[in-house]
């Protein structure tokens, strides 16, 4: 009970900074956009893409990229906090410590899905056709990799301590992971040895996934089993951040 | 309201062990402005952040508060308050909705923390700029909000990192005025510094400490009347002939030594020794030229104490 209250108490607040200063959330949603109106258009030339239902294909991509990225970086805001003092003056209170990461991966994950919402909305007109329910699975499913990275994040940001060192470790983490996942391009186009090292990052699962679910077959087995997959590792790098957190922030 | 034994702390950098804070007893009463004293990495901050629950304690044991800070932080933590030394709050919030929301923190209700943030606004003289966003307030500011911060639960025990360091000498001036305010509410406050005049200024007691440990503790006058006592010098335009074992009998000096131009002596207390001097002298006959009271410093303390003085010992 005092859990959620704290974590609610946190959540709000962050909530608070990022209304006063969106631009961070401008800043994450300007990428994927520039992929959606720039690139996208290149896909509909492509026949291996099925032409007309290009963005059907890119879409998906371009969510699990944003929710990558968009929650990876989250780490560097707390490291500006430890270093404004207002972590350790809410460490001598008696405030939860799990309630400090809860509260900031919530702020993460509710941003996250609003830049999702309106990179969605703005692809609608470009002819991209998605059922309410599958949308929702895949944002739920959204919402744990966002949890996922922003939870890994805060861990590491209190590991190194350092914006310095966090940027190339952050970055030596994605970018494989992103490539990997056949976000901008499906891997069916790749050679075999590509698709096979894919076959064991989570993510390329995650992208499948969420690809079946805007083809409207949410019955495909990618589905259930990225779902299982990114569930069991939210929950890793929660219970790990959240040690980190306990440990550190004492 | 602190009690402390054999407090340790050491930090490792690479291969080397840094003994930071090496046995610190202390015994802090209740409703006194208690002074920790010493050179920038003399172990100040070190064991403040011990007491306050930020760092734990390599060894030694601790009373805060009335609580056992080694078994049970997490009630030591709603008893005190703490300001840290670099400041707390976020840049695009106000004081107001700080200091409610600190209050909140501090599982008070909506509105009892709204209610004590009213009030401490008023308390602190906030109300100028209380519902601007903290980044725009000066160093002075900045720092009453970071006290208001540390004190909205009414804690029985605050503590103070370095509350005047970087301040201008008039904000200073005003965080004494707050500091006295809290401690005649019935607050004991526990402050870190290492301004010689701060110390002795604002503190009932002090605690000197070097490399840390601590080489001094009581009050500022008794640790300057041990160090030193009060020095007399008298210039005087003939010899100074009987006067010189005349005064030497007085029972309020303690030395006396011949110096080329008059007399200087060592007194127990120069603001009543000084009249007593005066007809003495006036007594004898013997011509005065001039007179001069030194009274020593803390400084002089932690010379006599440290060997060296505390402006070389900072640099």
């Amino acid at each position: 009970m005092t859990l959620a209250r704290d974590t609610w108490l946190v959540f709000t607040r962050q909530v608070i900074l990022v209304l006063r200063n969106p631009v961070w959330v401008i800043v994450g949603i300007f990428q994927p956009l520039c992929f959606l109106l720039l690139f996208g258009p290149l896909l509909k030339g492509m026949p291996q893409l099925g032409g007309g239902d290009a963005y059907q294909v890119f879409v998906p991509g371009l969510l699990i990229q944003l929710a990558m990225f968009g929650t990876m970086f989250v780490g560097f805001a707390l490291i500006a906090e430890l270093r404004a003092g207002v972590i350790e003056r809410m460490r001598v209170t008696p405030v939860s410590r799990l309630a400090l990461l809860l509260g900031r991966c919530g702020r993460d994950v509710v941003s996250l899905l609003v830049q999702s919402a309106i990179l969605v909305g703005l692809a609608l007109p470009f002819g991209l056709d998605v059922g309410p329910g599958d949308l929702a699975l895949a944002f739920a499913m959204l919402a744990l990799i966002g949890l996922l990275f922003s939870s890994f994040s805060y861990g590491v940001a209190l590991v190194v301590r350092s914006e310095d060192a966090l940027a190339p470790l952050l970055n030596s983490v994605t970018i494989p992971l992103l490539l990997l996942s056949g976000i901008l391009l499906p891997l069916t186009l790749g050679p075999g040895w590509l698709r096979a090292i894919a076959k064991w990052n989570p993510f390329s699962w995650a992208v499948d996934a969420a690809r079946a679910l805007f083809a409207g077959d949410p019955g495909d087995p990618h589905v259930w089993k990225a779902l299982v997959i990114v569930t069991v590792l939210a929950a890793l790098a929660s219970v790990w951040s959240a040690r980190r957190f306990a440990t550190s922030v004492r | 309201m602190i009690k402390t034994s054999g407090l340790r702390k050491s930090f490792r950098s690479g291969k080397t062990t840094v003994d930071a804070v090496r046995g610190v007893d202390l015994d802090v009463g209740d409703g006194e402005i208690f002074g920790f004293l010493g050179p920038n990495g003399a172990g100040k901050t070190t064991t403040l952040r011990m007491l306050a629950t930020l760092i734990r304690p390599d060894g030694g044991s601790a009373l805060v508060a009335g609580v056992d800070l080694m078994q049970r932080p997490a009630e030591v933590r709603r008893r005190i308050g703490y300001v840290a030394q670099g400041g707390s709050t976020w840049e695009e919030v106000s004081a107001r909705e700080e200091l409610a929301y600190q209050g909140r923190l501090h599982r008070l209700s909506p509105a009892e923390s709204r209610r004590r943030a009213a009030e401490a606004i008023e308390s602190f003289q906030l109300t100028e700029f209380a519902d601007r966003h903290c980044k725009t307030y000066s160093g002075g500011q900045r720092r009453r909000l970071d006290v208001a911060l540390g004190v909205i639960h009414r804690p029985a025990l605050v503590f103070l990192d370095e509350p005047t360091t970087g301040l201008d000498p008039q904000s200073r001036a005003h965080m004494w005025t707050e500091v006295r305010r809290l401690r005649d509410e019935g607050m004991t406050v526990f402050l870190t510094t290492h301004y010689l005049e701060e110390a002795d200024a604002l503190c009932d007691r002090v605690a000197i400490i070097d490399h840390g440990a601590i080489v001094a503790l009581d009050t500022p006058a008794e640790l300057k009347r041990q160090v030193a006592g009060d020095v007399v010098t008298l210039g005087l335009g003939a010899d100074p002939g009987p006067l010189g074992s005349e005064l030497e009998r007085a029972p309020y000096v303690r030395e006396i030594e011949t110096t080329g131009t008059g007399l200087r002596l060592v007194v127990h207390d120069g603001p009543v020794a000084m009249p007593q001097v005066l007809r003495c002298v006036d007594a004898a006959g013997v011509p005065l030229t001039s007179i001069e009271l030194h009274r020593p410093s803390l400084d002089d303390v932690f010379l006599a104490r440290t060997g060296r003085t505390l402006r070389e010992a900072s640099s």
